[in-house]
């Protein structure tokens, strides 16, 4: 954290936590008798609770989405380039709110809580959620929060496809929709990349089936393994090129398999940083969940169809490098919206950091953005007067 | 509102759906669904265009229309327009094409390079015109294929294109007796509604 706040900053934030009682049967059919969802919020809830903004976040992603916990941090939230005072998700306009999804490992309830009916730590018996199960779950938080309405949900990636469903599954609980390389399922190939990183976590002796915690282990070689493939997927050739070339740590060849080009040293600081942040049952459920989403199954395919019942306005974002949810699949939203006579725009952005690119502040995605929600906000104003 | 789309817009019909190629910053949109319930979508690759369109809450859709139409379905608007833009197109025979494969009708405006002054410039200073109208030398024009009102009429007759109406205006986009008279020599700007 820097030794002052930058004004665009919305400063320290402290997480908080909602509590449920109320039973929630998930999609597989396992109720989960009570719950928790740790969230945070930026920016005043108006009076009317009409301004709220609903931030869902992708595989590896949590609630803290701005700001510092601590004046210790290093980094901000991640993805404090576009919310805050004066930035695209403007925070002297909306009242934000971001949380962990169910199952997650960052404070919500998941595989590393206690199961509060056997008392022990959940590991691989918790419940595999999907993408429905979480907006179901954020509508409850949203009610907890007195938010009948949000004024708009945003998302990218996995955060994309809860707001498209969220369209779908409750479309008179918000007025507009952004989805940032996103896609409506995902494809064959996508699939087979969550299956290597599954198994690359399955397979690494110190997973134990999935309760490696109680073994008081953790599964960190193929966690990190399945961080380092997903990481390659969410840049592009280009980017990793820029970035490393064919930059070497000694000047001849060593002819051992230690570290020798530089983007194996990445790759594997990457890996080895993210299993000291995730839990492995997490992210193989939260891919699961990326796998299992496909709102249009619902209608024999047909996406035009299941988008009809959608009622807000929509913004899709893509990225032209972006190969893992190439610009064809949010164009798929696209092309379905106006078939089924939505209120969609759609900008394909200039980018060349690949899927990662929706965590850049590339200027004309936030000016897009930015653009959508001003408008998202006159439209507030007008509606009170 | 532009003069030109003050007049096409006569020709536009309330709660219809319409798809307007290269919107611009969508001044003709705003105004059909503002005031004529039009169910309406631009498509437009200029950044800031897309912004404007956004910022208004005009749907717009960032599209490069010489990679093609086909993500729209045969007939499914009942209106294809496109104001000024036929020109800057790789082709603007198969994009015709398009265009009325997609909409029940189009309504096309385009520069008629064969008004008298183009002539008199080409003619007499044996140079490529350039006007306040057409503000580009030959090397930097985004007008690739000009035509004449005549060149239009007529491919219209080889596709078997039906003309339900045309304007011919000045460069004030006025409508006069003499202009309607002889459209191919008088007419800044050509107006054509088209269905099969």
């Amino acid at each position: 954290m820097p030794d002052t706040l930058p004004t665009n900053s919305v400063g320290v934030v402290v997480p908080q936590i909602a509590q449920f009682d109320t039973p929630l049967t998930l999609s597989c059919g396992q109720t989960l008798s009570s719950y928790q969802l740790v969230y945070e919020t930026y920016g005043e809830l108006n009076q009317q609770a009409s301004n709220a903004i609903l931030i869902c976040h992708a595989l590896s992603g949590d609630h803290h989405a701005a700001g510092y916990h601590d004046m210790s941090d290093k980094k901000p939230g991640w993805w404090d380039s576009a919310i805050g005072p004066g930035k695209a998700i403007d925070t002297n306009l909306f009242f934000v709110v971001s949380l962990n999804n169910l199952g997650g490992c960052c404070g919500s309830t998941g595989p590393t809580s206690i199961n509060p009916e056997t008392n022990q730590i959940w590991g691989a018996h918790f419940p595999i959620v999907t993408v429905e199960d979480w907006v179901e779950s954020q509508a409850r938080l949203a009610d907890q929060l007195g938010i009948q309405t949000f004024a708009a949900i945003v998302g990218g990636s996995l955060g994309g496809m809860q707001v498209l469903e969220w369209s779908i599954r409750f479309p008179d609980r918000l007025k507009a929709a952004a989805i940032i390389a996103s896609a409506p399922k995902l494809s064959t190939q996508n699939i087979a990349f969550n299956e290597v990183a599954r198994q690359s976590i399955r397979r690494d002796p110190e997973f134990h089936d999935g309760n490696y915690l109680d073994q008081k282990t953790v599964p960190t070689n193929g966690l990190g393994l399945a961080r380092m493939l997903g990481h390659i997927t969410y840049l592009s050739d280009d980017a990793m090129g820029t970035k490393f070339g064919r930059q070497m740590r000694h000047d001849a060849y060593q002819y051992n398999y230690g570290i020798e080009f530089e983007v194996e040293s990445y790759l594997r600081y990457q890996g080895e940083a993210f299993t000291k942040r995730f839990d492995a049952n997490t992210y193989m459920l939260m891919t699961k969940a990326l796998d299992y989403f496909d709102p249009a199954a619902q209608t024999n395919g047909d996406l035009a169809a299941v988008l009809s019942r959608a009622q807000c306005e929509f913004l899709l974002v893509s990225f032209t490098t972006d190969w893992r949810f190439a610009p064809e699949r949010s164009e798929e939203i696209v092309n379905a919206l106006v078939k089924a006579g939505k209120h969609v725009s759609y900008a394909k952005i200039e980018a060349a950091e690949g899927h990662d690119a929706f965590l850049f502040p590339i200027p004309r995605y936030m000016n897009a953005l930015s653009s959508f929600l001003t408008r998202v906000a006159k439209r507030l104003t007008t509606e009170v007067k | 509102m532009r003069s030109d789309l003050e007049m096409i817009d006569e020709w536009i019909q309330p709660n219809t759906r319409v798809l307007d190629l290269g919107c611009g910053p969508g001044e003709l949109l705003q105004h059909l669904i503002g005031n004529k319930q039009v169910h309406g979508y631009g498509l437009e690759i200029d950044p800031d265009n897309l912004n404007i369109c956004i910022e208004k809450g005009i749907p717009v859709l960032e599209q490069n229309i010489d990679e093609g139409l086909h993500n729209f379905e045969d007939q499914s608007f009942d209106l294809v327009v496109m104001t000024h833009a036929l020109q800057q197109f790789r082709r603007p025979d198969l994009l015709l094409d398009e265009m009325l494969r997609i909409g029940k009708e189009c309504i096309i405006t385009f520069p008629n390079f064969g008004h008298w002054r183009n002539r008199i410039h080409l003619g007499l200073k044996g140079r490529m015109p350039v006007s306040d109208f057409l503000p580009y030398n030959w090397y930097d024009t985004p007008n690739i294929h000009f035509c004449t009102f005549h060149d239009f009429e007529r491919l219209c007759h080889e596709k078997n294109i039906k003309i339900l109406r045309w304007a011919a205006v000045d460069g004030q986009l006025k409508d006069h007796w003499w202009i309607r008279s002889m459209p191919n020599i008088f007419s800044e700007t050509a107006v054509f509604h088209v269905s099969r």
